[in-house]
């Protein structure tokens, strides 16, 4: 290859007046040409990044701290970000918003361009990202990292504006703000149904960890109050300690009825707070609708989603299998054995851009190994922790030991637990943010 | 602890095409799983669904070894009288399950 474009370099000095933007032309398409990427005569590589979350913001930073030449943009239409690990706090009234809240000031002082806008279109023969604005970005390599789109097409009668009566409060932010004010205003003596889709979901354990944190909340204030879950899963990580802590803290307070048992929720009702299971009708005083979920919207436009609706990747490389010079990280893949959480997207996030600049560089990645971290908090300075070590095997990412994944002591649930996970917080968000 | 759960609408009109939906807890033993010592699990699955309108029957399935646990099956009919749904599910070790449903037509 670099052969070739050698010769072609000649034939154009040859014929061509040699100037001396001929030959840094020339020059750069040697370069260019040894890496099969012909888009980098312009200079520098030009990376992409849509998505300002844990996964997007992390691989940014991570991409200019590796390679200070490269030309980093992030696309992302919100000034601030929320983020949703600890945001189930927020809803039982024990955080505010505004700790959730992050700026990308500092992303944009590593010299990192920041795109405020929506990313409306990916043309990957030609490599360009079509912005909100009109404008056009072209891209050497394209991450996607767009998290989650709620489906609004998957429960009967559970739209965008339903969410508004029934929250689903899975993207932090407004939503989160209005499930605590339903919870606030709710009388004592209310049921609060909480509706939880099947797998792969954003943050697994995260409606177990709503409902015990909402039951703190009701214990306190409103003591007559039931939390029900409907889930559409017969089973769930780190279920026998949730129930237990369930029995010890909030005894009575907290049912859950499983695929199993009728549990997986088919429609929704905003205008009387109905939601019906395959088997029974239930009506909530609060209704917390969390939808079956798939890729960010942007993942579907690029090509690179398949008919689960998320994306599959080679995880080793977190390379689209679908669309070329583009790459798949955090929620939005499908990353098999990795559950989708702030802290794999981060890791992968990391990764990936370490694989990219490999590949710039013409050097074969080595295969990633990710650290996940996944706490659940039970109550206030009372949480569960697990974790694993995570490395590629064809198209998913595979547990290689998991950290306290079994149900064994090192898995009990304790105060240190609760003070480690705000340590992972702050990490993870300066890590991305600060 | 076999229990079944069952769901017809209690009206319909004459004419009507409903939907029925059952799930029978099962385990669905396939018979091709070992122990650690090599002994074979018994196969220990549902064998046969029935579904019967007034005594006659409307709708039957036969089940196999590849048919996950907790069989939730449902299947649609046209209704044209008041009366009552019957339900079985038979299968290995003598498994015999009853569950009835009754529907009214106007």
């Amino acid at each position: 290859m670099a052969a070739a474009s050698l010769s072609g370099f000649f034939r154009m000095a040859d014929t061509r007046r040699l100037t001396r933007r001929n030959v840094i032309r020339g020059a750069a398409a040697v370069a260019a040409a040894a890496l099969a990427r012909p888009s980098l005569a312009q200079g520098a590589a030009r990376v992409a990044v849509i998505g300002g979350g844990f996964g997007g913001a992390a691989c940014a930073r991570a991409l200019r701290r590796l390679d200070s030449k490269l030309q980093v943009t992030l696309v992302e239409p919100n000034k601030v970000f929320t983020a949703c690990p600890f945001s189930n706090e927020v809803i039982a009234g024990l955080r505010e918003l505004s700790e959730q809240q992050f700026s990308y000031d500092k992303v944009a002082a590593d010299g990192i361009t920041f795109a405020a806008q929506a990313a409306t279109k990916v043309d990957a023969q030609a490599r360009t990202v079509g912005l909100a604005d009109g404008t056009t970005l072209s891209y050497d390599r394209l991450v996607l990292a767009p998290g989650i789109e709620l489906r609004f097409d998957a429960l009967s009668g559970y739209d965008e504006a339903a969410s508004t009566k029934m929250p689903h409060a899975w993207n932090a932010g407004e939503q989160t703000l209005l499930l605590r004010r339903q919870l606030e205003a709710m009388d004592d003596g209310g049921l609060v149904v909480i509706a939880v889709p099947a797998a792969p979901m954003r943050c697994p354990p995260a409606p177990y960890e709503r409902a015990s944190l909402i039951a703190h909340y009701l214990k306190a204030k409103k003591p007559k109050s039931k939390i029900l879950l409907l889930d559409a899963k017969d089973a769930y990580s780190q279920q026998k300690l949730f129930e237990k802590a369930w029995q010890d803290l909030y005894p009575g307070m907290i049912e859950r009825i499983g695929l199993s048992q009728g549990g997986r929720v088919t429609s929704a009702n905003p205008a009387t707070n109905e939601i019906v299971t395959d088997f029974g009708n239930y009506t909530a005083a609060v209704a917390n609708v969390i939808p079956p979920q798939r890729a960010g919207r942007i993942a579907a436009i690029a090509g690179a989603t398949d008919h689960t609706g998320w994306c599959p990747i080679n995880a080793g490389t977190f390379e689209s299998k679908l669309v070329p010079n583009i790459h798949v990280i955090g929620d939005a893949c499908l990353g098999g054995g990795i559950p989708k959480s702030a802290s794999a997207a981060s890791a992968q996030g990391k990764a990936c851009a370490l694989t990219i600049t490999k590949l710039l560089a013409g050097e074969v990645p080595a295969p990633p190994v990710l650290e996940g971290v996944c706490y659940s908090a039970l109550a206030p300075d009372y949480a569960l922790s697990q974790g694993g070590v995570y490395q590629p095997k064809g198209d998913i990412f595979v547990q290689e030991w998991a950290i306290g994944g079994l149900d064994n002591s090192a898995e009990l649930p304790s105060e240190a637990k609760a003070k480690a996970a705000k340590t992972w917080f702050h990490t993870i968000t300066e890590d991305a943010f600060g | 602890m076999p229990s079944a759960l069952i769901n017809v609408p209690a009206k319909a009109k004459r004419g009507d095409i409903i939907e029925i939906k059952t799930l029978m807890s099962h385990i669905m033993e396939t018979g091709y799983r070992h122990t650690a010592s090599g002994d074979v699990v018994p196969r220990d699955i549902i064998t046969s669904f029935t579904c019967r309108f007034n005594g006659a029957e409307i709708f039957r399935a036969d089940l196999y070894p590849a048919i996950a646990a907790n069989p939730f099956l449902t299947f649609f009919t046209t209704v044209t009288e008041s009366g009552k749904f019957e339900f079985e599910w038979i299968g290995d070790k003598g498994f015999s399950e009853t569950a009835s449903a009754s529907i009214t037509v106007e």
